[in-house]
């Protein structure tokens, strides 16, 4: 009877604890979002970008906000939560810790749809500009379909009588560089403002920072983040085992397909955005898990918040290291996954 | 007793190996006879095909006795000569690095794009150009055979401070990451120092800029390294076997493994400086040529050099044909014949 009064007081305290966390990691988002509003290649004092918020501000401050920094930090935070929440789901899904929609090649499967499409369009109707509202909201679901395909390649291609995380990993690289390479030759074809618009896909990097890019994306987020959240208790079980999870009353086939498409809905509607991104999806969910540990219930929101927190730093990052010229953030991302990527490798057990 | 009747096994199964390779080396000179031949047709058909048509008369005459005021004798000979010659040149290297790799390593995913050697050689010319815009060819291929040491270097790395050593399988996934960080760096480096026009091609692999200069250059040191490859494949044979075997035959295990290493940092260099980075060619062709040829190292060099050589010069005219007028890069057509393979060695290796 003490022991389990105890152990419920664990629990209390641990859930505490998350959401104070929780909280504290919105506020660092917060001070970030103000910090990434006024620097830049014109910057604010923080005074200014207050000011300007209220509608107090001169008229060039204002334009510089409300047309340019803030829809930008609104994709960098969506982009963030979805490529973020999309890693912990594949990394429970997979029960690999090494999985990450860039890098097992979701990314390059939702980019070369996305290119592919982009050219469809073009073939049609040479101009592209009276319907660019209507190409950009379109645009997530040429995504999804991409992510989709390349998601059931990559796991065709890797089962044989079940599948091992390890080659799950090595068949998605290599699913990775196909796309990647189609995606080249694809590019050839296109006329040069598309063609600009398509090596954006390559790299990563949040460029075409409109309204209409996060009107397009946030239904997706809206709708998907929750669905995750409602499955989290079932990415809890599958962390068990198979077995476990069966012997427990989960329908392990069936929950896997709905989390895997859960899964691929974020990433493809974040690449459809921002282009590929790897790595983001496999620090966020690694940081959250050693804040709060394994509970994917707790997960899922702190590694949204590290995601989008990492992605708007990065990006903060990229356009200020060099401006005038802008990083593509990506290749940032990158830069600081991939370290942390050999880490993980060189500690995990076959 | 156990162990002695494992000793005789396997020497048996060695001596039978040995025989069996030794034993029929016609079909395998033929091989390499009737692949000499495609290689010098698929060539000339490169030399003839382009924008400007070339007479096939024109072009021997053009070999035969050169005339710089003709157009057509420049076209030929600064133009696709030296393309042509550079693309069955690096067809060569990286194919002979990926057989020194494989038989090194004793692991059928090792090749120089995957372990990083490729794309470490073009970090270091992406800051060559950045630092030192004027440097010529020759300070080119050096820092490209220092990237390709840094890249072949952190991937060695990882491997010894991982535990139990690298798998097949983690080998692959460590090139890929160390290349996906130094691939960062240098497109970084090049946008900042605004030579990204510069560097683009050499990201995805293009022989349309190559310079007679550069083929020769790397070539010449190149060349050494093919050589010190045929020089050592008898050993290489042996030391395929296991290193333990080598050892019991009486073979200096580590020099060789040094000096195989130094080929393969020449042959990918050399490679990298003429025209990027082009992929998967040091994986396929090796398992081609041990197919076709047996493990007698003494033909399976010769045989990979041939086929890389005839990969290369054929794609190369690939690229020029599916997008014409624009040209395909030829990395991106390599990887495309490439991963296929790939994931068939991924889902026979992929054990754990």
């Amino acid at each position: 009877m003490l022991k389990h009064k105890e152990s419920f007081q664990t629990v209390d305290k641990s859930l505490k604890r998350t959401v104070s966390l929780f909280l504290f990691l919105l506020f660092i988002l917060l001070i970030m979002c103000l910090i990434s509003l006024g620097t830049g290649h014109l910057s604010m004092t923080p005074s200014e970008v207050w000011f300007t918020l209220i509608g107090e501000g001169t008229d060039r401050n204002a334009l510089l906000l409300f047309q340019f920094r803030l829809p930008r930090i609104f994709i960098a935070i969506l982009v963030g939560v979805g490529m973020g929440v999309s890693g912990a789901i594949f990394q429970g899904v997979t029960q690999n810790g090494l999985a990450d929609p860039g890098i097992i090649g979701i990314h390059s499967g939702s980019g070369f749809f996305v290119v592919l499409y982009l050219y469809i369009i073009s073939l049609q109707n040479t101009q592209l500009t009276g319907d660019s509202q209507f190409s950009q909201i379109s645009l997530p679901f040429a995504a999804f379909v991409g992510g989709l395909t390349a998601a059931i390649l990559i796991y065709a291609l890797a089962w044989k009588k079940g599948v091992n995380p390890i080659r799950l990993i090595l068949v998605g690289i290599g699913v990775n560089a196909g796309f990647s390479a189609a995606l080249l030759v694809i590019q050839l074809r296109m006329a040069e403002s598309d063609f600009n618009r398509a090596i954006v896909w390559l790299s990563g990097s949040i460029w075409n920072s409109t309204w209409s890019t996060v009107w397009s994306l946030l239904p997706w987020i809206l709708l998907f983040l929750p669905l995750a959240m409602f499955k989290a208790r079932v990415l809890t079980i599958m962390q068990l085992g198979d077995d476990m999870a069966t012997g427990l009353g989960t329908s392990i086939e069936k929950e896997r397909i709905y989390l895997i498409v859960i899964g691929v809905a974020l990433a493809s509607a974040s690449v459809a955005a921002a282009g590929g991104i790897s790595f983001l999806g496999l620090l966020a969910p690694h940081l959250a898990r050693r804040l709060v540990g394994g509970k994917y219930q707790r997960l899922i929101p702190i590694t949204a918040c590290i995601g989008a927190g990492l992605l708007l730093f990065s990006d903060t990052v990229a356009r200020t290291l060099l401006a005038p010229t802008e990083i593509p953030v990506g290749l940032l991302v990158s830069v600081l996954g991939a370290p942390y990527f050999i880490y993980l490798l060189m500690t995990i057990d076959d | 007793m156990e162990e002695i009747r494992k000793n005789q096994l396997t020497k048996k199964e060695t001596q039978k190996r040995l025989m069996k390779r030794l034993r029929a080396p016609h079909p395998t000179v033929l091989i390499l006879l009737v692949s000499l031949v495609v290689l010098v047709a698929a060539m000339f058909l490169s030399i003839g095909y382009g924008a400007a048509q070339l007479s096939w008369r024109m072009i021997v005459d053009a070999l035969i006795s050169f005339d710089s005021t003709n157009t057509e004798h420049l076209i030929l000979m600064d133009l696709r000569i030296p393309r042509v010659l550079g693309a069955a040149l690096i067809g060569a290297f990286l194919a002979v690095a990926g057989v020194i790799m494989q038989a090194l390593t004793l692991n059928p995913l090792a090749s120089p794009s995957i372990m990083g050697v490729t794309s470490g050689s073009a970090f270091m010319i992406a800051i060559a150009f950045a630092l030192y815009p004027q440097s010529n060819y020759i300070q080119l291929i050096l820092w490209s055979f220092a990237g390709a040491a840094l890249g072949a270097g952190m991937v060695f790395m990882i491997g010894a401070f991982t535990k139990r050593g690298l798998t097949p399988v983690k080998l692959a996934l460590a090139g890929a990451a160390v290349s996906a960080l130094l691939q960062s760096l240098s497109t970084m480096i090049a946008i900042h120092f605004n030579v990204a026009r510069d560097m683009s091609f050499w990201f995805a692999g293009g022989l349309a800029g190559v310079r007679m200069e550069s083929v020769t250059a790397a070539a010449v040191l190149a060349g050494v390294g093919l050589l010190g490859a045929f020089l050592l494949s008898r050993s290489l044979t042996i030391l395929s076997l296991g290193e333990e075997m080598a050892k019991g035959l009486g073979l200096r295990v580590g020099w060789i493994k040094g000096c195989s290493l130094i080929i393969v940092l020449l042959l990918t260099g050399a490679a990298v400086s003429i025209a990027g980075t082009v992929g998967y060619v040091g994986l396929i062709i090796p398992h081609m040529a041990k197919k076709m040829m047996g493990l007698d190292y003494r033909f399976v060099i010769p045989a990979a050099a041939l086929f890389g050589a005839i990969l290369l010069v054929v794609s190369d005219v690939a690229a020029r044909v599916i997008n014409a007028p624009y040209e395909t890069p030829i990395g991106a057509l390599t990887s495309l014949i490439g991963v296929p393979f790939f994931l068939y060695l991924a889902r026979k290796e992929g054990r754990g």
